[in-house]
């Protein structure tokens, strides 16, 4: 079965080079362009992880992540940041709100793929 | 436009703004220099830029913005002020990245180099730091090592989506691993929450990765979990000094407890000093502990003993025998209700496949002995013609049964040859090609299922169509404009008679032909298929099978007899309908999913003489990418197949490889693929001339 990752991002070259490095190691990618947006998406149609900025627009990542765990739906569903706050305190917050893990840009794509693995089997 | 092209245009799109609000920010800080906002505008964009180049592949962009924005770090604390020295390198440094992003061909990296020096010189009066080398990852450290993991997850793991599963696999794929799960946290069901973790978990991991790859694998879930890793030494192996080791127990309990005397566990247990949970993980660590040092051992007598051939081939035919009589037992037995017996037989099926494995595992040598036999002849080749020839090869690892390897060395050899000789060209002809100088030829191994592929590949000037076209009819093997696919065309250097070269040198075009090649590759029941592409080289790949000795094979019945087919050449296996038999009389195709097949009647080849089944079938069988279809009347099914040869008398029959006997003790022949084909695709030739 072709797993499905969302991908929020607010910077359209970001979600480019997300979908490069996922569509091309056999994932499926769904973007979206803010926490809102991703919110959306994230309920219309079940997705089996989902990628998110912290620094948006509209609902910001940690709220996306609030948001999403409070869902039933999305109780264990693996959530990770993608992000260039490489300080601990945000991180910290990022996971206390429940994600799973995160990702530190500037990344190479291995690394990206890597983490994905990790979290997806 | 591929993925990653469209992803750097992107980039490259995006890099092009950033650095124009770059340079707007640069042009007003020199007429406001006190402005913060504008330094840390131009830090902003660098950064970005830094970042996403070394995401996109563009690492010297990455580098040397690193050098700029580490320069713009100490302005925007406010240790250095800006001036218009500083913002005029500034500005150089811009159109350098922009000459490193938008014609990276043209950059000049020591003027690169000179802007970051002056850059430094102009904050500290210091020189440039080096271009710092990207973080190496872990090595393995070549010594294997044993960890006791012990962890919990945070209670709340699985919710926020870390898969217990996923770490174990994670750790499992570090190295020999035993785990044990325990269950003493997990309350009562009715105090239980769904999705909450209760699992601790007991690992030993022997791995000759280092420690911090254990942690890489907990590293999200690090912070709030707990996890102990400790190194454990093999030597240490009794249960009670493993216990005291963990810290589970004390040692003056354990001694007071091995007073009495049985087994130590079951004393721990029952006297209550810790659960039978704690016991059952350290007895499998106990376990790992042994198996890790006995496999170190093993490690070091695994060398070798010399057997003669001889006595492998005598315990090759007594297996062979086993194998035969197994199936007649089998046979008999799947006719009688008697379960015991019938156990018996599956029990030693089993056993009798693995020793014909392990015994066809003894016969298996690495092909890299016979590869490392060619490096001199590569060289001496090379040396006479005056050409730079480069051997490389790859998958010297892949086993091969004996016999196949000693039978192979000829035939490589004239194939190496051919490829110096007449593909790779002398080094001005190169050059004028575009190509290197030095030619390469690559020999290559590995396993494919029950096959194993040889590939010989040069990057010479490849095979001349027109040229074998126009030799194979001036020698009469064609017909003047027959209709050839390329693969048949191709299959013509292999034919007797083709292979005189026009020029006759001291290398080639003499000894063996490529058609005494041909016969010896089809001796070993391989099939040889080769590709060429004009101007950039020839590759030449020999499919065979593994061992000699047994194939599986699907046996087949004609009239009354019986016969085997080699599995491996089996696509398969389709009904001629009535229609089609009738249709075909005199024409023989058959309508394979729109391709035509030409196809042989066993019946009619072989003189049978009993009246057909009214069901015919017909089993479609490949070499390289010719199919030809064998009518049969029946396919009995699958039969694991012992081959002997077939006497002196009767070596010469075509149509036949060998003999196997059938688990009734009656003989059924192998069929010879190969030459069935040919012979197909022979009469599929003369109709179309007809």
């Amino acid at each position: 079965v072709t797993k499905t990752i969302l991908s929020v991002d607010d910077s359209a070259s970001m979600r480019q080079m997300v979908r490069l490095v996922l569509a091309g190691a056999g994932y499926q990618v769904v973007e979206a362009a803010d926490g809102a947006e991703g919110l959306t998406k994230a309920q219309s149609s079940p997705v089996h992880l989902v990628v998110t900025d912290l620094n948006m627009p509209k609902m910001d990542g940690m709220q996306l992540i609030r948001s999403l765990r409070s869902l039933p739906s999305y109780k264990g569903v693996p959530i990770l940041l993608l992000t260039t706050e490489s300080d601990e305190a945000k991180r910290k917050e990022a996971k206390t709100a429940g994600a799973t893990g995160w990702i530190t840009k500037p990344f190479r794509q291995e690394q990206l793929l890597a983490v994905v693995k990790k979290v997806l089997g | 436009m591929g993925a990653a092209e469209e992803a750097a245009a992107t980039f490259r799109q995006e890099a092009a703004d950033l650095l124009e609000r770059l340079e707007q920010a640069l042009l007003d800080m020199e007429d406001a220099p006190a402005n913060r906002g504008l330094i840390d505008t131009a830090f902003r964009a660098l950064h970005t830029i830094k970042g996403s180049g070394a995401m996109f592949g563009f690492e010297e962009v990455a580098a040397f913005t690193h050098h700029v924005e580490t320069a713009f770090d100490r302005l925007r604390k406010g240790e250095v002020e800006p001036n218009r020295a500083l913002v005029g390198l500034a500005l150089k440094a811009k159109d350098h990245m922009r000459s490193l992003i938008e014609r990276p061909d043209e950059a000049n990296p020591e003027a690169g180099e000179a802007i970051l020096e002056d850059l430094a010189q102009a904050i500290e009066g210091q020189s440039a730091a080096p271009v710092a080398p990207h973080p190496s990852g872990d090595t393995p450290t070549n010594r294997q090592t044993t960890w006791r993991i012990r962890f919990r997850l945070p209670k709340d793991a699985m919710a926020t989506g870390t898969n217990p599963l996923l770490l174990l696999d994670e750790l499992r794929g570090l190295g020999d691993c035993s785990v044990v799960a325990l269950t003493e946290g997990i309350p009562l069901l009715e105090d239980m929450e769904a999705d909450a973790c209760y699992l601790a978990w007991n690992v030993v991991l022997t791995t000759e990765q280092p420690r911090s790859a254990i942690d890489d694998v907990f590293l999200f879930v690090l912070d709030d979990m707990e996890l102990t890793v400790e190194e454990v030494h093999p030597s240490s192996r009794r249960i009670g000094e493993i216990l005291v080791e963990r810290g589970d127990v004390s040692s003056q309990v354990i001694d007071e407890v091995l007073a009495e005397q049985k087994p130590l566990g079951e004393l721990l247990v029952g006297a209550g000093h810790l659960s039978e949970q704690k016991v059952k993980a350290a007895l499998v660590e106990q376990a790992h502990l042994r198996q890790a040092s006995e496999n170190q051992t093993a490690d070091k007598s695994a060398d070798s003993i010399r057997v003669s051939a001889e006595r492998l081939d005598s315990l090759m035919d007594r297996v062979g025998e086993l194998v035969i009589a197994q199936a007649r037992l089998k046979q008999l037995t799947a006719i009688s209700a008697d379960l015991h017996l019938r156990s018996i037989a599956e029990e030693m099926e089993r056993l009798a496949n693995e020793l014909r494995d392990t015994t066809m595992g003894i016969r298996m040598v690495p092909i890299g002995s016979l590869f490392g036999r060619f490096r001199r002849l590569v060289r001496d080749l090379a040396t006479d013609l005056g050409k730079g020839v480069r051997l490389t090869t790859e998958g010297e690892e892949t086993e091969l049964d004996k016999t196949v390897i000693e039978r192979l060395a000829d035939p490589l050899v004239h194939l190496i040859r051919n490829s110096i000789d007449h593909g790779i060209e002398q080094a001005d002809e190169r050059a004028a090609a575009g190509k290197a100088a030095e030619g390469e030829v690559h020999l290559a191994a590995r396993h494919t299922g029950a096959q194993v592929w040889i590939s010989i590949r040069d990057d010479g000037k490849g095979l001349d169509r027109a040229r074998i076209r126009a030799r194979a009819e001036e020698q009469e093997l064609i017909e003047p404009g027959a209709k050839l696919s390329d693969a048949e065309l191709l299959q013509l250097i292999f034919h007797p008679g083709f292979s005189t070269a026009k020029k006759v040198t001291s290398l080639s075009g003499r000894g063996v032909g490529m058609d005494v090649f041909k016969r010896t590759i089809e001796g070993l029941r391989g099939v040889i298929d080769v590709q060429s592409q004009q101007g950039l080289g020839t590759e030449v790949i020999l499919k065979l099978p593994l061992t000699l000795a047994i194939i599986d094979g699907l046996l087949v019945r004609v009239g009354t007899g019986r016969y085997v087919i080699p599995l491996a050449a089996v696509e398969e296996c389709v009904e001629l309908s009535v229609a089609d038999d009738v249709r075909s009389i005199g024409r023989s195709f058959l309508n394979i999913r729109g391709d035509l097949v030409p196809f042989l009647r066993l019946r009619e080849l072989f003189l049978t003489a009993t009246p057909p089944d009214p069901y015919q079938k017909v089993v479609i069988v490949s070499t390289g990418d010719r199919r030809v279809g064998l009518v049969v009347d029946q396919v009995i099914g699958d039969h694991q197949t012992v081959i002997k040869s077939l006497s002196k008398l009767h070596a010469d029959v075509a149509s036949f490889s060998g003999a196997t006997i059938l688990g009734d003790g009656s003989v059924a022949l192998i069929l010879d693929i190969p030459h069935l084909i040919a012979f197909g695709q022979g009469s599929e030739m003369r109709l179309q001339a007809s």
